[in-house]
């Protein structure tokens, strides 16, 4: 343990840690504010590594060129943010239809449009998962600190490989910009998982079979199986088809191999909320506050728990019952006008008080708002 | 098809086939299942051994005048037209 | 459909998917066809492998082609098949990237990526097939419909100049750039092998018939009638460069037009930056 490398890095930097660390070695981008520092780390980091990194000539070119490099089989990256993202979603919906692994960090900044470029938002949360047309389920996490920026984007690969999904890992500017020292992992600290691969003679292969956890085994380019890629929906060949039979077994597939799984892939921080009055939820870098605040309510005295989202999508409703069942009161704080607040209020027993600390002016939510808010309502 | 077509076509001197095709040594196998119809072969072949049949499709009317040209095979946008030359 | 014995030796059959059925779903007389056979019969000359070759499109009529084709092959979305095949072929540089697209997926909704894969000169072969019109969504105005040309979206005529793509192409940066039709099948088939054993970009504009919508709306006739068009209507680019541009207004200069072997290809060049960095 004494002798890890440690560096000051930024959340952005730590993303491109975390990448190489879990195998990327091809990430496509454009330049764009406050996500820069992630293309420019690959820029630099990739080729030492014997990876490859291109600038293209937009966000729908990089998701594109990601999607390409991931069906010969590479681990991809791009990152980007806001107006990006939005450029990017036709072409999540082609991996998510074609389920193909990628991974995008999407550092969040205030919009819409071209909004507030170097300031923080948390307002792409529900684009997250609702963010291009037709019927699909998502992922995306978020981490909280430059540390989690690391891990949570190995968690993500992982994810990506296991589910054959995009993943989204949702920063902030300010999680993206924040310094800190962190500990680089060693081999061997942190699971890494490859996509599975076919096994069958190519022969007997079927693109999109329909195995045990609805995931099929993907072989890369130029290994002789020679499977059709579309954005069709498609038949478990991977030829595109009308039938409705089919089109049901795709998308319930698409849909299914997410949420069965919701158990696999959530992941929250849950403190203090057996004897709580009051719990936060939130997410992102607004959690580092979320936390601080109840410390500083809990030496006051004052029940306050805490529920910190690192997967926010799919979005495990029953883990939110549970944590919240013995509360009065749930405090949902999102640097948005109200995203997730939506889903709590979804599931929590009526008998309960909702309440919301939103900012969408470009700052952040400090400790400090969020002990008013428990002033008014304790 | 176009009469200019038709004029060039026929102004074309025929070529000395060195073939001995005929009604029993036909010089293309057609896949008519595949056969869409659209007439190129028909009309392109510098020969004219084809005729439509009532759906279109060629049939070989003059196989004895087959130079084995290529151009019906290439031209063919279904894969319907191979020789039967080895 | 079944095959017959006979034509299980041809070598359309090697490549051709075997899961698939035929014939294809384009229109009689689709002049997409055509170039899919020159397609082939250039692999087969050149001796790829099925597993060697990476087909990518995006949305089209043209863009059906891969699916029928014994490839790696990438449908994608519309506009977008240059960006998804520099990314198979900057990840994976031993494989044959071609790109199989239409006018206006490669020069309207994809216009940019064109560019800009030309600019790089990464070693994708682009065959674009011209046919002057958006066939698939029913015969609406393209990049490449002439001036004054019927659509069913410039009804009155077309007020807006059309693109050459081989021109765009070419002032991008691609290295290789030829022109074919349809009915010149001997030099269709030429230049596509010349631009597959092409180290760098090459594109392959072949001018096709839509005679379903941009030939009938435009009274061009049936399919023969269109190809014959072609050949009244082409100059080889040999004669070209003797005459004047009004002389070739509304001709297309067929052949190779633009040739650049000294250029160095993307993928090439990222590979020697690799082995410098690499290690450090």
């Amino acid at each position: 343990m004494a002798n890890k490398q440690k560096k000051l890095l930024q959340g952005n930097g730590a993303c491109v840690e975390g990448a190489i660390y879990a195998g990327m070695t091809v990430y496509a981008g454009y330049p764009i504010t406050p996500s820069t520092e992630i293309a420019e780390g690959c820029a630099r980091e990739l080729p030492k590594l014997g990876g490859r990194f291109i600038q293209m000539e937009d966000e729908i070119a990089s998701i594109a060129a990601i999607i390409g490099a991931s069906v010969t089989g590479r681990k991809v990256l791009t990152g980007t943010s806001g107006p990006g993202y939005s450029l990017m979603s036709e072409l999540f919906g082609y991996a998510y239809m074609t389920e193909t692994p990628i991974v995008v960090v999407n550092v969040q900044r205030g919009g819409p449009s071209t909004g507030l470029p170097t300031k923080v938002g948390q307002a792409d949360t529900m684009q997250a998962r609702w963010g291009t047309h037709g019927d699909y389920n998502a992922i995306a996490i978020a981490p909280s600190t430059v540390g989690e920026c690391l891990t949570e984007t190995i968690r993500a690969f992982n994810l990506a490989e296991r589910f054959r999904t995009p993943v989204t890992v949702l920063l902030d500017e300010v999680m993206g910009h924040m310094r800190e020292i962190i500990e680089l992992p060693e081999k061997g600290d942190h699971e890494v998982f490859d996509r599975v691969k076919p096994t069958v003679p190519p022969e007997e292969f079927e693109a999109f079979a329909m195995t045990d956890n609805l995931v099929s085994p993907m072989p890369s380019y130029g290994e002789g199986y020679r499977y059709n890629v579309t954005g069709l929906t498609h038949d478990v060949k991977g030829f595109s088809t009308n039938r409705t039979d089919e089109t049901i077994q795709k998308l319930d597939k698409l849909f299914n191999k997410i949420e069965h799984f919701t158990d696999e892939i959530f992941k929250s921080r849950v403190e203090l909320v057996e004897d709580a009055d009051v719990v936060f939820i939130s997410y992102g870098t607004v959690s580092r506050a979320a936390l601080q605040a109840m410390q500083i309510a809990r030496k006051a005295g004052a029940k306050v728990g805490s529920i910190q989202l690192y997967t926010i999508w799919p979005f495990d409703y029953e883990m939110i019952k549970r944590a919240t069942k013995n509360c009065h009161t749930v405090v949902v704080a999102e640097m948005n006008m109200g995203q997730i607040c939506h889903e709590i209020q979804k599931v929590l027993d009526p008998s309960k008080k909702l309440e919301t600390v939103q900012r969408y002016d470009g700052e952040i939510i400090t400790p400090m708002e969020l002990l008013e808010k428990l002033e008014e309502v304790l | 098809m176009s009469d200019a077509n038709q004029d060039s076509q026929q102004a074309a001197p025929k070529k000395k086939n060195k073939h001995d095709f005929s009604e029993n040594n036909l010089p293309l196998n057609i896949n008519l299942s595949w056969c869409k119809a659209c007439n190129i072969c028909i009309a392109l072949c510098p020969q004219q051994i084809f005729e439509p049949d009532r759906d279109g499709r060629p049939i070989q009317t003059r196989p004895a005048d087959c130079t084995q040209c290529t151009i019906c095979w290439v031209h063919c946008p279904d894969f319907c037209i191979t020789s039967t030359v080895k | 459909m079944a095959t017959t014995e006979k034509q299980k030796s041809d070598v359309m059959l090697k490549y051709l998917r075997p899961q698939k059925s035929f014939p294809s779903v384009w229109c009689p007389g689709c002049g997409n066809g055509i170039v899919m056979g020159a397609f082939i019969r250039a692999v087969d000359k050149l001796g790829y492998t099925n597993d060697e070759v990476a087909m990518v499109s995006g949305i089209g009529c043209t863009s059906r082609m891969p699916v029928y084709l014994d490839f790696n092959s990438l449908h994608t979305a519309h506009g977008r098949a240059l960006a998804f095949a520099t990314g198979v072929k900057f990840a994976e540089p031993k494989m044959k990237v071609v790109v199989i697209t239409g006018d206006g997926d490669a020069l309207a909704i994809g216009g940019n990526h064109f560019i800009h894969a030309c600019r790089r000169n990464i070693d994708i072969t682009c065959i674009l097939i011209n046919n002057h019109t958006y066939g698939m969504t029913g015969g609406q105005g393209s990049p490449t419909t002439p001036a004054d040309a019927l659509s069913t979206t410039t009804p009155y005529g077309n007020v807006e100049k059309h693109f050459d793509p081989c021109d765009l192409a070419k002032s991008a940066g691609a290295t290789y750039v030829a022109r074919g039709t349809v009915y010149h099948y001997p030099q269709l088939e030429k230049i596509i092998t010349a631009a597959l054993e092409h180290k760098g970009f090459s594109l392959v504009e072949v001018i096709a018939n839509c005679h379903t919508y941009y030939g009938r709306l435009n009274r061009k006739g049936d399919a023969p009638a269109m190809l014959e068009q072609f050949k009244e209507n082409s100059i080889t680019t040999g004669k070209a460069k003797n005459m004047e541009a009004s002389e070739l207004e509304g001709k297309f200069v067929i052949g190779k037009i633009h040739e650049d072997a000294v250029k160095s290809e993307f993928c090439d060049e990222y590979q020697k930056l690799v082995e410098v960095q690499k290690g450090k």
